[in-house]
């Protein structure tokens, strides 16, 4: 089995805050990334899709759908955008870069025709990063990210 | 679906690649310039995974708020601005090769109380790393 890897950027604001917590539990649990007033991050994707290659093709899918796929359901929808308010997806949840990953597992696994959607890495910064994968997938690799 | 989450730190330090149960000779050639008795570094990054259940009040795995503090205290605390062979505990009898090292974190960082550490991961440089998952890591004694 092939993985293919493709990456895609976006843009955008939030804010950590749970309603259901005290102001001070906010405060304490989120630290700065609980100021109303929102910040921002330079979000990398990364889609893994596993497969064979078609052997007409030499893919495993073609590359040129799977980046209109990630411009329409994840660019279009997250790109300069305030998650907490502007994606439908997660309003309601915290939007950590786990809720994120979640969120674009979701959006795209019905989406893709070929191959197997075997990763979504969520990068907030170069230092962190959210792996959504499969149950299946992610024992049968040994769990590894 | 499974998430992770990954942090990557970064600590510097010297070590020496030395065994005694080698020769001189045996030490230069298994070891090459790392075996050079005053020492060198590196500027390591560690990149630690953990797995667990996204809290539904927080949408964390863990909060780095805990992580952060406990990585400080447990390795960069230990490890930053330190000689592997002669400050820390684990290479007083062990060579400090990144795979021992990589190890030695991974112990370090497997009581981490609020999620389940699934990888940890050293690059030495950018061009090495180092990795042990928690399948390989359970297949060990601890050190």
């Amino acid at each position: 089995m092939i993985r293919v890897t493709r990456k895609v950027e976006f843009s955008a604001a939030h804010f950590y805050h749970n309603p259901s917590l005290s102001p001070e539990e906010n405060r304490r649990i989120f630290g700065k990334c609980n100021n109303p007033r929102g910040h921002g991050h330079n979000y990398v994707l990364e889609v893994t899709i596993a497969g064979e290659p078609d052997p007409t093709t030499g893919m495993v899918l073609d590359l040129k759908e799977l980046k209109d796929i990630l411009q329409r359901e994840v660019v279009d929808r997250m790109d300069h955008r305030h998650l907490n308010y502007e994606v439908p997806e997660l309003v309601g949840q915290i939007p950590t870069c786990e809720s994120i990953a979640a969120v674009i597992w979701n959006l795209l696994a019905p989406k893709i025709s070929q191959g197997k959607l075997d990763r979504v890495r969520v990068y907030e910064s170069p230092d962190l990063f959210a792996d959504c994968t499969s149950d299946g997938d992610a024992s049968a690799r040994g769990g590894r990210a | 679906m499974k998430i992770s989450l990954t942090r990557r730190y970064r600590f510097a330090a010297s070590h020496r690649l030395y065994s005694p149960k080698l020769s001189e000779a045996e030490n230069r050639r298994v070891y090459g310039k790392c075996s050079n008795p005053y020492g060198h570094g590196h500027n390591y990054v560690v990149e630690v995974t953990l797995t667990g259940p996204v809290d539904p009040a927080t949408g964390m795995v863990a909060n780095l708020g805990e992580l952060d503090p406990f990585v400080e205290r447990e390795v960069i605390d230990v490890f930053d601005h330190k000689n592997l062979n002669e400050e820390v505990a684990e290479f007083q009898d062990g060579v400090p090769t990144a795979e021992n090292l990589v190890r030695a974190i991974y112990r370090r960082l497997e009581k981490f109380p609020a999620a389940r550490l699934d990888r940890v991961r050293v690059e030495e440089t950018s061009n090495n790393s180092f990795e042990l998952s928690r399948d390989e890591a359970q297949g060990h004694p601890a050190d």
